[in-house]
């Protein structure tokens, strides 16, 4: 059945269908438009549902489609930096970091294990932001209310110290090919323990609220269910995979700076639902806060950047380089030809990517739970459209 | 304007403290003295009392339509959401999602051009009166996507837009600080629909 793109209203398409019982009902197009409450962005889903029951969804993406990688290729590389705040905007600086990665990759260089240490740090800190605003508006969507409350109040702590740190809460520009940018402020290290101290109390207050409440429990779990394989061919990463017994974590699998000498204890789960996918994000961020400490103790001493020229000339060449995101494995697929401006920035974004299952599997599902299942997803647009 | 006491900060009528002042306007960003725009007013005629009524209601109860796009939609869910910067506490009591209930738009993101007509038709859906707050740079005027092939040079392109926030991503309190302004405009409006000058005499 084509499906007619420019459909915004709803209307009664003239298949009817006799069901098992006998009933005859008749297929219903239903738009979950751009602009809606629960699809974590611009995302348009075109359903097609058979009484209460989804049949056939068509994602429509493209509604923040910004042209970014067009627009690397008109920035040098430290302009470009700037930019990748804006692909992946609940984690930047791990998106920072990839962009300089990928840029460090290419001209060879290997940054001081100050700046790799930092990098780690400031890392897992966004990285529990991001999974804090995950899991309350996948929360959100679900129908609670206080857990959006409480995750969005301790994620401010966080953005205290981004601002500290990088001047900026969270469009951060703070990485740079070579290190970072500043060093930390007088204090900053005693406040990030004092906020992490702080964060493992809300942390059991969440995990309460939350993973014990029989209503989350009963809408998500046992809906959408992922098996490994399929999570493997579709090219699932993150929290998606190892939700579904797939034991895949850039950070242990392909480990890149500090991550060579700090040990991640990776988050694996076999359940494959809604509720493992959500269970997995908490858990990562208890493993995150734990990783942040072992950074503060091992924090070493140096510089924080290497000198690198103003106009940086990478040499010919191209190259991949990817982090592990909260969404996944997020990497930059870098062609120079030797100027100062990429020939090519290709981003691998893993919402994207996470997004091509969704057809997949909310085939069978109600309606109710296609809201859970596109938040566990945790898909963000930015990173889709690019 | 008075150029002397151009760039002396805060302006106080001297002997007013505490006691009414009347309800100016500011003509630029000189005598912005934030804060003192919401004095008491001065009613009187019965127009007059119709007028603060209607508006004095209408600006304390702004309910936005939930239009976030991109990155400011984060900033504006922190503002709306974490304790420090309760949103609600202004009168945005609910973000509603359907159009047809909101009376604030807040456009917090990039506009590409896919989402140009859909961002005119939810805006057309709005019943009067309607405010559109941009917010962001990306939605004053293109922001750093300015050479791109497919985003919209700032919003006001397709929509009218009262109230602009500059910021990338605007913090929480200059959300705060542009719906304080557009409670202020709506202050200032008139009995008839919205599209009359407020600053006309």
């Amino acid at each position: 059945m084509a499906t007619d793109y420019n459909r915004l209203d709803t209307s009664a398409n003239v298949h009817t269908a006799e069901s098992a019982e006998g009933i005859r009902s008749e297929e219903m197009l239903l738009n979950m438009g751009p602009q809606h409450p629960s699809t974590h962005g611009v995302l348009r889903l075109i359903l097609t549902l058979q009484g209460e029951t989804i049949i056939e969804c068509t994602p429509v993406i493209g509604y923040l489609h910004r042209g970014m990688e067009k627009i690397f290729e008109n920035r040098t590389l430290m302009q470009g930096i700037r930019y990748t705040d804006n692909s992946d905007y609940l984690s930047p600086m791990l998106c920072e970091i990839a962009y300089a990665g990928a840029a460090e990759q290419l001209m060879g260089l290997e940054i001081p294990r100050r700046a790799q240490y930092i990098r780690l740090l400031v890392g897992e800190l966004q990285r529990i932001a991001s999974h804090l605003v995950a899991v309350g508006t996948y929360l959100l969507d679900v129908g609670a209310f206080t857990p959006i409350l409480w995750t969005f109040t301790a994620r401010e702590g966080i953005m205290e110290l981004f601002e500290a740190l990088a001047g900026s809460r969270f469009t951060v520009n703070y990485m740079r090919v070579g290190g970072v940018l500043h060093d930390f402020p007088k204090g900053w290290l005693r406040q990030c323990e004092a906020w992490l101290d702080n964060f493992e109390k809300r942390l059991d207050e969440l995990n309460i609220l939350i993973n014990g409440n029989e209503i989350f429990q009963a809408r998500t779990q046992g809906v959408g269910f992922i098996d490994p394989q399929q999570a493997i061919a579709y090219g699932l990463t993150g929290p998606m995979l190892r939700a579904s017994g797939v034991n895949w974590d850039l950070r242990v699998n392909r480990p890149y700076m500090a991550y060579r000498e700090v040990a991640v204890n990776p988050v694996v789960l076999q359940e494959g639902d809604c509720y493992a996918r959500n269970d997995v994000r908490m858990r990562e961020m208890a493993e995150s806060a734990r990783l942040c400490r072992v950074a503060i103790d091992r924090m070493p001493a140096g510089p924080i950047s290497v000198r690198v020229p103003i106009a940086l000339r990478p040499q010919r060449g191209e190259t991949y380089f990817a982090i592990e995101n909260p969404r996944g494995e997020y990497g930059f697929y870098l062609i120079s030809d030797g100027s100062e401006y990429p020939w090519r920035a290709k981003m691998r974004a893993p919402s994207f990517v996470n997004l091509q299952i969704l057809p997949e599997l909310l085939r069978g599902h109600k309606m109710s739970d296609a809201v859970a299942i596109i938040g566990s997803t945790d898909v963000v647009l930015g990173c889709v459209d690019r | 304007m008075d150029y002397q006491n151009r760039g002396t900060g805060a302006k106080r009528i001297p002997g007013t403290r505490g006691k009414g002042v009347p309800l100016v306007s500011a003509s630029g960003p000189a005598e912005y003295v934030p804060g003192h725009q919401e004095g008491p007013v001065q009613l009187t005629s019965m127009a007059d009392m119709l007028q603060w009524a209607q508006n004095w209601a209408r600006s304390r109860s702004v309910w936005p339509l939930g239009y976030g796009l991109a990155c400011c939609a984060i900033e504006m869910m922190a503002s709306a959401s974490a304790a420090q910067y309760d949103l609600a506490r202004f009168g945005s009591e609910v973000f509603r999602s359907s159009p047809r209930q909101a009376d604030l738009m807040i456009v917090a993101g990039t506009v590409c051009v896919k989402m140009g007509p859909r961002l005119r038709l939810l805006w057309e859906q709005m019943p009067d009166p309607k405010w559109v707050l941009s917010m962001g740079q990306c939605a004053n005027s293109g922001g750093e996507f300015f050479d791109s092939y497919y985003t919209v040079q700032g919003v006001d392109t397709i929509v009218p837009v009262d109230v602009y926030v500059p910021g990338c991503p605007p913090r929480p309190e200059q959300l705060i600080e542009g719906i304080l302004k557009l409670r202020e405009k709506i202050l200032k409006q008139g009995l008839s629909i919205q599209g009359e000058d407020p600053f006309a005499e």
